[in-house]
Parts: C-alpha cells; structure tokens; sequence
C-alpha cells in the first residue's frame, strides 16, 4: 500500500458484472426451477460465488497473507458446525 | 526490536514474522469481522434450522417480494464498487476522486436504509409483525390470502408462522444496523479524505473503512439468498 504513482489494481469492473450477472440469474431461478432441491443447490451455489468474489476482490483476500484467509475461514466453519448440531432439532417435523 | 531500528524510525518497530500482518489495524478489522460473522451465521442458521421444522412457514417471495430487495441488492454491489474505487483512487493519488467515489458510497448506504425504511413499513401496513402475521398459506406454503377479522380458514389452509416475522425482522434489522453504522463510519473516513488526511502512501483507513462495507455487502448477498429467495 505504499509507493507513488499509478498502482496495479485488479479489474472491479469485471467484477461488479459478474456480481450483475449473478444477481439477475439469482432472481430468475425461482421463476424458473420450482423443485426445490435443485432450486436451493443453485441459489446457495450462486450466493457463495458473490461472497467469495467479494471477499477475494473487494476485500482484497487474493492477494493478503494467507493468516488473513484463516481468520476469514474460521467463521463458516464454526457457522456449518452450528447448521449441524441444529439439524436433529429441525428434523423432528420430517420423522415424528 | 533493535535500539537502532527504534532511533531511526522513532516509533517502535516491532519484529517480523511470517504470520506479521502488512497492517495491524487491517488485522483488527478481520478478527472483529470473523466475529461478526458468527453473530450473523448464528441468525442464518437458526432462521434455517426454524424454517425447516415448520409446516405453516411463508413462502418468501410471495409475502416479501423480490423486485425491491432485488434493487437494494444491486445497489449495495455499486456502493461495493465506488469503495474499491475510493481507495484505487487515493492510491493513484486522485484526491479528488477518492472524496467522490466515498461519498457515492455513503450516499448508496443512505438510499439503502430509506428503501429498508419504505420495505419495513410497507411489511408492517400489510400485517407482518415481529412475533405474528396475518399471512394465510397452504400446505406447499404459498400465502394464498390475508386473514381478516372473523374470517374462517378453508380446509387446507393455515395462518403463517409468527416465528417468520420474528426471524426476517431480527436478520433484517441486524443487517441494517450494520449498514448505518457503516454510513457513519464512511462519513467520517469522507470527512478526513476532504481534510486531506490522507495521501498515496496512507490509505490504511480508507482500506480498514472498506473491509466494514464490504463485508456488509457479502453479508446482505447472503441474507438476500437466504432470507428472500429460497
């Protein structure tokens, strides 16, 4: 983050279409998938490409210390192990 | 830390290691981010693990709908785009770039808010309350009607989860508490780049200012996802 002059910085433009892109498909897959598993696999699939493109660009991950990327990661981890440990508890509706 | 290195520099400079970061308030930004996270991955999970284990939930779309949230999304991913541009700007040197980019940025966090303001509103008008509703639905969840005063619900038919309003008030409101502060914050980091706080060789706090938006940007693609579409 130092130095005079023009720095290299990655394309935000490219980028921010790509985000477009994704939301304007992200809104027609309910229109056209009604099933919902299918539905949710490319909802989820799209809504982490956003996140992750965010994250990698905007916030600059791609190009930090990989320690930047640990401390980023360790959330979604303790996030998934929370879906987890929840699953029984929202099961019961599907076997009782 | 040597003397030598600490006379010259007159600072404490302290020593390097792999894991060192390029910036120790970048490092704070990420650790209270991890930790915002979490409070936000908590409301997801639960809002999940509610949902799933519901038989009278909402289907989302029909008793939010996209089109405006849609809008706010596509507005926050602009206010994402002006902040990188802010910060490339003042690392070029474009002082005055980087005021403009900020405060398009701030100004995207404010429509944001009032378009919350007009959802949040319009939602209670219809009915949606924090703890009921009035939303009638069917066995696949799509909301067929509002229940009015003394009226009857046909076979097959049932009033919506009260727990749906509770849940999309709290993810909501949560976020958009974030989004305010964020518009404080950057109208501070504003505030200082007109004063001329700022040059191509001191932009950590514009770049630390960033982190905050964009993340709340990511977060909001989530709740976009989670919360309206499927």
């Amino acid at each position: 983050m130092s130095g005079e002059g023009t720095h290299e910085h990655p394309n935000y433009m490219l980028i921010f279409w790509w985000l477009l892109g994704l939301t304007i498909a992200e809104v027609a897959v309910p229109m056209v998938i009604t099933a919902q598993v299918p539905k949710i696999a490319l909802l989820v699939s799209m809504a982490v490409a956003k996140a992750a493109l965010v994250a990698l660009y905007f916030m600059h991950l791609k190009f930090e210390k990989k320690m930047l990327g640990v401390i980023a990661l360790t959330p979604m981890l303790i996030c998934a192990f929370l879906l987890f440990m929840l699953m029984p508890d929202s099961s019961w509706r599907w076997i009782g | 830390m040597s003397q030598a290195a600490t006379a010259s520099h007159g600072a404490v400079d302290t020593y390097e290691t792999p894991l060192t970061p390029e910036s120790w308030g970048k490092l704070g930004m990420w650790i209270f981010l991890a930790g915002d996270a979490m409070s936000f991955g908590a409301l997801l999970a639960t809002y999940g693990a509610l949902r799933y284990g519901a038989t009278d939930w909402p289907n989302p779309a029909d008793a939010l709908g996209i089109s405006l949230t849609a809008a706010m999304t596509f507005l926050l991913i602009c206010s994402s785009v002006t902040m990188v541009k802010s910060l490339a700007a003042m690392q070029d040197g474009d002082q005055a770039g980087c005021v403009k980019f900020l405060a398009l940025t701030v100004g995207g966090g404010v429509i944001f808010l009032l378009l919350q303001a007009y959802e949040w509103t319009h939602l209670i008008n219809e009915g949606m309350l924090l703890a009921e509703n009035n939303f009638i639905v069917d066995s696949t969840g799509a909301v067929v009607g509002h229940l009015h005063e003394g009226q009857e619900l046909a076979a097959g038919q049932m009033r919506a989860s009260g727990l749906f309003g509770t849940t999309f008030y709290m993810t909501t409101g949560f976020h958009g508490m974030h989004v305010f502060s964020g518009v404080v914050y950057l109208s501070v980091v504003l505030r200082k780049a007109m004063r001329g706080d700022y040059s191509a060789d001191n932009t950590a706090g514009i770049e630390i200012a960033g982190l905050y938006w964009h993340f709340v940007d990511l977060v909001w693609i989530l709740v976009f996802t989670f919360v309206y579409l499927v």
